[in-house]
């Protein structure tokens, strides 16, 4: 079974990211793996211990993207591949899927290829099925539970509405969620190996596409109105005295 | 500008921002909308009711459940046919798919989870929050059709005008069958708390009682308070993480960064300490009440009114004071 986990990098939820001259700046915040992907990271381990194989990271990002792999690796990824490209710093979605599409061909295909849910930077939940949507291959989204079987593989979707048991041939596109389960913590050993793998590195003219052009550009970024909310602490002798005041207080804001 | 807005609904059940779409639509111009699925003559009638003038409908048998693939190359096939500029969505798992591969399809550009909109001309730009809220951007998209989803709740309702009508206009399902639904399982209620006005969640706290027995067991007891007041005020219940992983409450509940962005009118955060991974989920409500036991949880920073206390004496509390007020 090979197995392809698409992997992003991210300043940390905690970082403090704002506008600041027309960019988006986090400070010295660390980068680190998309926590969703961390997700799709675990499902792929999981389906490699439960039916042997390989597990392959692949990101597209800058040279410090590296990080993120190592991760991925650390946590028991068997390979990573970064595609670093200066010419790709302004692709949007579309043209992020078309990227990926030639790397997982390059690499020789996959039976399975696991995204996260979305990224935090972005946060679009789009690469997944448009990739999926390029290589041709059935898009299994928001994907708590796999089971594969000669060929096809049947999972457990975890909608709003409920969960939703489907089936697809193999190869298939896959996103992973939250309910497959806590994301292991690398080993020690598993960073060790990380740090001494050699990851290669593909630009756009190796992977034999040209640069796709993007439809979606950003025309500019600002801070959103920031609300000094002042919190007001209801106290009272008893639960019931509090409630009576807390209650006449949410009435006074018309939201109900 | 031609415009189309997608129904996005559940086995016949709208998603309430497909209206908004709608409203945001009619704000433009004349729109039209599209159903795909099947026995959904009851959702086109709903979509005359809110406005849409044109109503372009698949009913089809294998659109019954479902997917992504038959969903989108249905979808492409009727806009390359009919060449729309802009297609309003809803924000959901479902469009998300369709639109990202309907892009795909057309040489297009989709725009998701967008909080404003402006049109000059034929020139449209939106505002998308990125980084989890913290900051805001300004796109456009230089292809046709653009593909916008829009935030639930960020753009008002119309209201329902009973019995108005117009032209249905009926269109073919594209085969393109690449999975089959096996099932689905009943134990989990539909919940959608994008579309909620009121939340009323529940973090670890809902498990403290040890009056009640062991966690499991005053956690079950403790979101039945929260669920009463919830459902007094027409509203759904969310969760924190930390709940959803105890397995007090089921993950579609959660809000917060791996779960849901939700903005609803009134959001009562009980036994939630206000991690910021749960914060980016919920800060853009309008009033946040937060009742807590520690005075020093960080979710106070982010709500109007506190109370320090217990939930399990507090909840019920004022359950009782707002039906007084309610009269109901
Ligand atoms: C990558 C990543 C993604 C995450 N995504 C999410 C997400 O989407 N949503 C999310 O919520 N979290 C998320 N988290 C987890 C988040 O960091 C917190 O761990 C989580 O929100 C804590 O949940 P909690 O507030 O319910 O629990 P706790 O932090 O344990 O807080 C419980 C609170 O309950 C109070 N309390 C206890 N008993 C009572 C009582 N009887 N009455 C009143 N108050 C009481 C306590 O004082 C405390 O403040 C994520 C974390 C990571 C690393
Ligand atoms: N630059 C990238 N390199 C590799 N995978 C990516 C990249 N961008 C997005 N992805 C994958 O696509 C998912 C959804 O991304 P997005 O559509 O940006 O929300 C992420 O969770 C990743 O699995």
């Amino acid at each position: 079974m090979k197995i392809i986990a698409c992997i992003k990098q991210v300043p940390d939820s905690e970082a403090k990211v704002k506008a600041e001259n027309g960019q988006v700046t986090w400070g010295d915040a660390p980068l680190v793996i998309n926590p969703f992907d961390e997700y799709a990271v675990e499902g792929a381990l999981q389906q490699k211990e439960a039916n042997g194989g390989t597990v392959t990271a692949l990101c597209i990002g800058p040279e410090t993207a590296r990080e993120a792999l190592k991760h991925a690796l650390a946590m028991g990824a068997d390979e990573a591949i970064l595609v670093s490209d200066p010419a790709l710093n302004d692709i949007d979605s579309v043209g992020a899927a078309r990227v990926l599409a030639a790397a997982i061909n390059k690499i020789g295909g996959a039976d399975m290829v696991m995204f996260g849910r979305q990224t935090l930077d972005n946060g679009a939940g789009v690469t997944p099925p448009q990739t999926a949507r390029v290589l041709g291959w059935p898009m299994l989204g928001w994907v708590g539970q796999i089971k594969v079987d000669a060929g096809s593989v049947q999972v457990e979707r975890v909608l709003e509405e409920g969960r939703q048991t489907v089936k697809a041939n193999l190869p298939a596109v896959l996103s992973i969620v939250q309910s497959i389960g806590e994301p292991r913590y690398p080993s020690f050993m598993g960073i060790r190996k990380a740090s001494k793998a050699a990851i290669p590195v593909w630009s756009v003219a190796e992977l034999g596409v040209s640069v796709p052009a993007a439809v979606v550009t950003r025309v500019e970024i600002s801070n959103p109105p920031t609300a000094e909310t002042v919190c007001e602490i209801i106290a009272g002798e008893t639960p019931e005295a509090i409630a009576e005041t807390l209650a006449d207080k949410i009435l006074a804001e018309k939201v109900l | 500008m031609k415009t189309w807005v997608y129904i996005d609904h559940f086995k016949g059940e709208v998603q309430v921002a497909s209206w908004e779409a709608l409203g945001l639509g009619k704000s433009l111009g004349a729109v039209t909308a599209i159903v795909l699925g099947s026995g959904v003559d009851a959702v086109a009638k709903a979509a005359f009711e809110y406005g849409a003038d044109e109503v372009i409908v698949v009913d089809d048998a294998s659109l019954a459940d479902y997917r992504a693939e038959p969903f989108a190359s249905t979808f492409s096939a009727l806009a390359s046919s009919s060449t729309p500029d802009l297609i309003l969505l809803p924000t959901t798992a479902r469009t998300r798919e369709l639109s990202a591969m309907c892009a795909v399809d057309l040489n297009s550009g989709v725009l998701t989870d967008v909080s404003a909109l402006s049109v000059d001309g034929d020139k449209v730009t939106v505002t998308r929050p990125i980084y989890e809220g913290k900051v805001l951007e300004k796109t456009v998209c230089n292809a046709k059709p653009q593909f916008v989803t829009l935030r639930g709740r960020a753009f008002p309702k119309p209201a329902q005008e009973a019995g108005r009508t117009g032209a249905v206009t009926k269109a073919e399902a594209k085969a393109d069958v690449k999975s089959s639904v096996e099932g689905y399982s009943a134990t989990e209620a539909a919940v959608n708390i994008g579309d909620a006005a009121v939340i009323v969640s529940g973090g670890r706290g809902v498990s403290n009682n040890p009056s009640l027995g062991d966690e499991k067991a005053a956690a079950e007891k403790g979101f039945a308070l929260l669920g009463e007041l919830a459902g007094l005020l027409g509203g759904a219940v969310g969760a924190s993480r930390a709940a959803v992983d105890g397995g007090f409450i089921t993950y579609a509940h959660q809000v917060g960064q791996t779960g849901k962005v939700v903005a609803p009118d009134l959001y009562i955060a009980c036994g939630i300490s206000g991690a910021i991974q749960h914060l980016v989920g919920m800060r853009n409500a309008k009033l946040i009440v937060a009742i807590n036991k520690d005075a020093e949880a960080p979710i106070f920073k982010q709500a109007r009114f506190g109370v320090v206390g217990d939930l399990f004496a507090v909840v019920p509390a004022l359950t009782v004071a707002l039906r007084k007020r309610l009269g109901k």
